[in-house]
């Protein structure tokens, strides 16, 4: 069972510093840049047409995939590279750390609007778009990529490290024998979560569409939205079993056999238990076709590449950098400089930006912050309420767990975004209809991360201590306080962050929507910051972005992440 | 066969050879200015083609620091290294180190972890698989070439890593603490073997070093031991070891020779009059807490006093089945305090030492409290609680006094001992919630 924490993992340290203020002023400029580009959008932007023959899906489910593989591979190389970067300089920490903390806190789908505005401003209309989604999707995945390999290349073991420098491997032997294994499982269990939350942009990015401008992308996505859209059930259920489909077959032969080939990479030096098993991967290791393949093109291939990286690069020391020269440090003066007076002047022109908000408006836009965080604080308890009794039962029982499991790893998988048409559909005519769809997305998109969480806590809880509960006659009330919550805190705060991320995520797209024809809206910040975008009213674009940027870094800096200081000093179980 | 100072402790055949290594006022220290901590001084030593040379001493003597110097993965702050006449420059090509933890790559086998080291060095395929084979052949692991780490036993581990240490036929093999990982029986074995590999010069190495806290291993396997004591890491006696190979434990010569080791360490570390030292802050150097366990403190009196009050620290390790790095800062707590006194080898109770190992549970804190309180460290977190307006103060305040005296690391060691003497004396204790340390209220000593 698998009883590792899922979710982001923060750095210690204050609240905010100088750093978190510079990359905050960066985010704010490049949502002005971006939204001056969207002065420039073409106000009106056909949609694609959508086949709702059940023939049509296996070409739009290539395209999802396609989208999604694109801004994997994307984000696989961004982390490794970044990720190294940020290992290897002085900057590292300094710098290069606090960006990768604050941008993976921040509520992309916020920036849905601003990315897809002014791409489509930049580059031909379809390309921009497809580019945003793309775009969206990496900047969705890849922080929590980056920030894993990273924590991997500052906690590969002395004594590997030293045995690498005295036996003379170059920078290429030791990240292909040292680094990159010591960081493979890591990395792999965290490109599958970001894999996971890449469908619930991209089915979020294929539907998206406001007013005379039609954002959406051929895929299932879109498919989903127009056949919820006719009222065409049959449809719906043949768009709902290819996504399952394609998710499925994608853990059967993706992610299941890497986990089982990446076991081997495990650093504790005694054997599990219960390894990771993988069908497919037991295919393959039996085929005889890949054993040749392997041996007579692969095997071949890596050694002269590695004996062409050894005899080309002459082994590096690890040495700190060297001191600058001043030249060197010249140069370095004059591009911080710059960068600074850049940051500046985009400063002063977003805030010239911002003038044009009334003070009504500014209180509009904080009222609607009220309103949502409202609705994510209903849904988290709604989250809490029944994940937590679920998730200890599954968590503590080995048979329900092996019941279980599989199931709501199905339903968990499917993104909540997809099924965001067909809930409308059921709801919109309710009074109040789209605030509960509002809040259901919410949960659906986020709830699946605090079950995981609680049933990876509860199956970590050691035996010994639940047999000692047991012993002591300690029930009910008394097991849950002294034992079970306790245990559980550093599980239900990782579960809660990542809900509460996701929950801020999905007001963009389920606050303000267009169905069948007609817009609903109710009170939000995620509707103010469609509405914004539907009218083209630039500024309350950028106003109401960055409220929801501050608010939800804030929230995350004061609340979160000193319940997740306290949580790793005073509850972890190891 | 005897002691000797540094100068004078090569023999005479080795005076007309090149060393292989000439180690030359090297200090290394860290840190810079007040804090600075000097974890080498002035080292000078010489290592012959042909010889087996151990660096013994107790742990924070920077013998392995040492180490990394020679073999150029550390730099030293001061002096060189030369290597055949020639000044070092990063990390020695003809070099390579046996790991105390193996540092083996878990994800490869025997034989991929073996070849790792060639294929770094650029030889081919073909080659590699040969060497690394043959290799695995000799340290006796044929038949797991293709077993990972994970799946072998701590001595079978240990011989992958002298295999791949060998691989690249390194001239200067170097050994950091490789056997103390390891469980008894498959240490002997695996030392026996490689003394068979190197007295019958099956291995085309030049000369091993290493770094051992393990007496007996010094005296079984070298043929020179450097004794290296702390504060700071220095060289303090060379011996030469002639016996002849095998060498037997039980023959009284090596039992002299290890009496003598004994004697050249523990002579050293424990001055007569026991030196308190000054508080934090204070002028004058601030002794350090040594990182004592009070269980094994008491447990070693005890141990003491059931033998006559007298033991022989080297029968009495034996018998406690502990390292020198695990017995000597329980001798030194003992010393400390005024409970025991070591004479040449030897440790003495004192009639304080002996009322507390046969006190009573309240009686023995009553005792230690009394003492503790005469150690300036201790005394100093004491009284500045009770300064202190409701006898609470964080723990920053302590650390950053201490970091005027201690690495930061050291610092809060050091604070963590204190806070465990202070707990068990019931002085003063530390609140886990605040991160504060707070005065105790004592619990009266029963009149019965």
């Amino acid at each position: 069972m698998q009883k590792r924490r899922i979710g982001p993992a923060f750095v210690p340290g204050p609240a905010f510093d100088v750093g978190d203020a510079v990359v905050v002023i960066a985010i704010i400029v490049a949502l002005y840049v971006g939204v001056r580009l969207a002065f420039q959008a073409p106000a009106v932007i056909r949609g694609p047409e959508i086949n709702l023959s059940p023939r049509a899906l296996p070409w739009y489910a290539l395209l999802s995939l396609g989208r999604m593989a694109a801004a994997y591979l994307l984000s696989l190389l961004f982390s490794l590279t970044y990720a190294y970067a940020a290992a290897r300089s002085r900057l590292g920490n300094r710098v290069l750390l606090p960006i990768i903390d604050i941008l993976q806190s921040v509520p992309i789908l916020s920036f849905l609007p601003v990315v897809v505005l002014s791409l489509t401003a930049l580059l031909p209309e379809r390309l921009g778009i497809e580019l945003a989604s793309i775009l969206l999707i990496f900047t969705s995945q890849v922080w929590n990529m980056t920030f894993s390999f990273y924590q991997s290349l500052t906690t590969v073991p002395n004594d590997l490290r030293e045995a690498a420098r005295i036996f003379r491997f170059n920078t290429w032997l030791r990240f292909k024998t040292m680094e990159l294994p010591f960081g493979a499982i890591p990395l792999i269990w965290n490109s599958m979560m970001s894999w996971a939350g890449g469908w619930f942009f991209l089915m979020a990015a294929e539907i998206f569409t406001l007013g005379a401008r039609d954002f959406r992308l051929p895929g299932l996505g879109s498919y989903l939205q127009t056949a919820a859209n006719q009222g065409n059930i049959t449809a719906v259920l043949w768009g709902l079993g290819t996504l399952i489909t394609v998710i499925v077959l994608m853990d059967q032969f993706v992610w299941r056999p890497l986990l089982a080939w990446a076991d081997k990479f495990k650093v504790e030096t005694v054997e599990a238990d219960e390894p990771p098993q993988s069908w497919f991967y037991d295919l393959l290791g039996r085929s005889w076709l890949l054993e040749q393949w392997q041996e007579h093109i692969i095997s071949p291939l890596v050694e002269r590449l590695d004996l062409a990286m050894v005899r080309s690069r002459a082994p590096q020391a690890e040495q700190p950098a060297h001191n600058p020269t001043r030249g060197e440090r010249l140069w370095q003066g004059l591009a911080i400089g710059l960068v600074v007076v850049g940051l500046l002047y985009g400063l002063i022109r977003a805030i010239g930006l911002l003038q044009a908000l009334s003070a009504t408006t500014w209180l509009a836009i904080l009222y609607g912050a009220a309103a949502t965080f409202v609705r994510v604080l209903i849904a988290q308890l709604i989250s809490l309420a029944w994940t937590l009794p679920v998730g200890v039962a599954i968590g503590l029982n080995k048979r329900l767990a092996a019941v279980l499991q599989p199931i709501v790893q199905i339903v968990a998988s499917i993104p909540a975004t997809a099924l965001f048409p067909v809930i409308l559909l059921f709801l919109i005519n309710l009074p109040g209809g789209l605030n509960i769809a509002a809040i259901l997305l919410m949960l659906m998109g986020t709830q699946w991360y605090l079950l995981f969480n609680i049933i990876a806590g509860a199956s970590a809880i050691p035996r010994d201590l639940l047999y000692t509960t047991e012993t002591l006659g300690i029930r009910g009330w008394d097991r849950w306080r002294t034992l079970i919550l306790p245990a559980l805190f550093p599980y239900l705060i990782t579960g809660m962050i990542t809900a509460s991320g996701g929950s801020w995520n999905a007001s963009i797209v389920a606050e303000h929507v267009e169905f069948a024809g007609q817009t609903h809206s109710t009170l939000g910040l995620g509707a103010i910051i469609a509405r914004a975008t539907a009218q083209a009213d630039y500024p309350l674009l950028l106003g109401a972005t960055l409220v929801m940027i501050l608010v939800v870094l804030t929230i995350n800096r004061l609340f979160w992440r000193r319940l997740y200081a306290v949580a790793e000093e005073r509850y972890k179980l190891d | 066969m005897g002691t000797s100072t540094p100068n004078a402790s090569t023999t005479s055949t080795n005076d007309r050879r090149e060393p292989l290594i000439e180690v030359r006022n090297v200090s290394k220290w860290f840190g810079r200015g007040e804090r600075r901590i000097i974890a080498l001084e002035r080292v000078n030593l010489k290592i012959y083609p042909g010889e087996f040379v151990t660096l013994l001493g107790p742990s924070g003597c920077g013998k392995s620091t040492l180490l990394r110097i020679i073999t150029g993965l550390a730099q030293p702050s001061e002096g060189e290294v030369l290597y055949r006449g020639q000044p070092l420059r990063g990390v020695n090509p003809h070099a390579t180190i046996v790991f105390q933890s193996f540092a083996l790559y878990p994800w490869l086998t025997v034989q991929g972890n073996v070849e790792a080291a060639l294929k770094a060095r650029g030889v081919p395929a073909e080659e590699r698989h040969q060497r690394a084979l043959a290799l695995i052949d000799k340290v006796g692991l044929d038949g797991f070439e293709n077993a990972y780490p994970r799946e072998l036993s701590g001595g079978m581990r240990q011989k992958v890593g002298f295999a791949r240490a060998m691989a690249v036929e390194p001239e200067l093999l170097c050994l950091d603490e490789p056997f103390s990982a390891l469980d008894v029986l498959s240490a002997e074995s695996l030392r026996g073997e490689l003394m068979e590999l190197w007295t019958s010069k099956a291995i085309p190495t030049q000369a091993i070093l290493m770094v051992t806290h393990n007496i007996e291993e010094a005296v079984f396997m070298a043929d020179r031991i450097v004794v290296m004591d702390k504060d700071p890491g220095r060289v303090v006696a060379e011996l030469e070891v002639t016996l002849p190979h095998p060498r037997r434990r039980k023959d009284v010569r090596f039992i002299q020779m290890v009496d003598q080791v004994y004697a050249a360490i523990a002579g050293k570390t424990q001055p007569e009059e026991v030196e308190l030292g000054s508080a934090p802050g204070e002028p004058g150097k601030t002794e350090m807490l040594p990182h004592a366990p009070l269980g094994a403190l008491a447990g070693l009196l005890e141990v003491i006093a059931a033998s006559g009050g007298r033991a022989d620290l080297y029968v009495l390790g034996d018998e406690l089945v502990m390292d020198l790095d695990e017995l000597f800062p329980v001798v030194e707590a003992a010393e400390r305090l005024g409970f025991a006194q070591v004479d040449r080898g030897d440790i003495v109770i004192t009639p304080l030492g002996e009322s507390f190992a046969e006190a009573g549970i309240l009686a023995r804190k009553e005792i230690f409290r009394q003492r503790i309180r005469r150690v300036p460290l201790i005394r100093w977190i004491y009284t500045t609680l009770l300064q202190a307006e409701d006898h609470r103060l964080p723990e920053e305040v302590f650390l950053r006094g201490l970091e005027q005296d201690f690495t930061e690391e050291e610092a809060k060691r050091q604070l963590e001992t204190a806070i465990s003497w202070g707990r068990y004396a019931e002085l003063f204790a530390f609140d886990d919630n605040t991160d504060e340390l707070f005065l105790e209220e004592p619990t009266p000593v029963p009149t019965v």
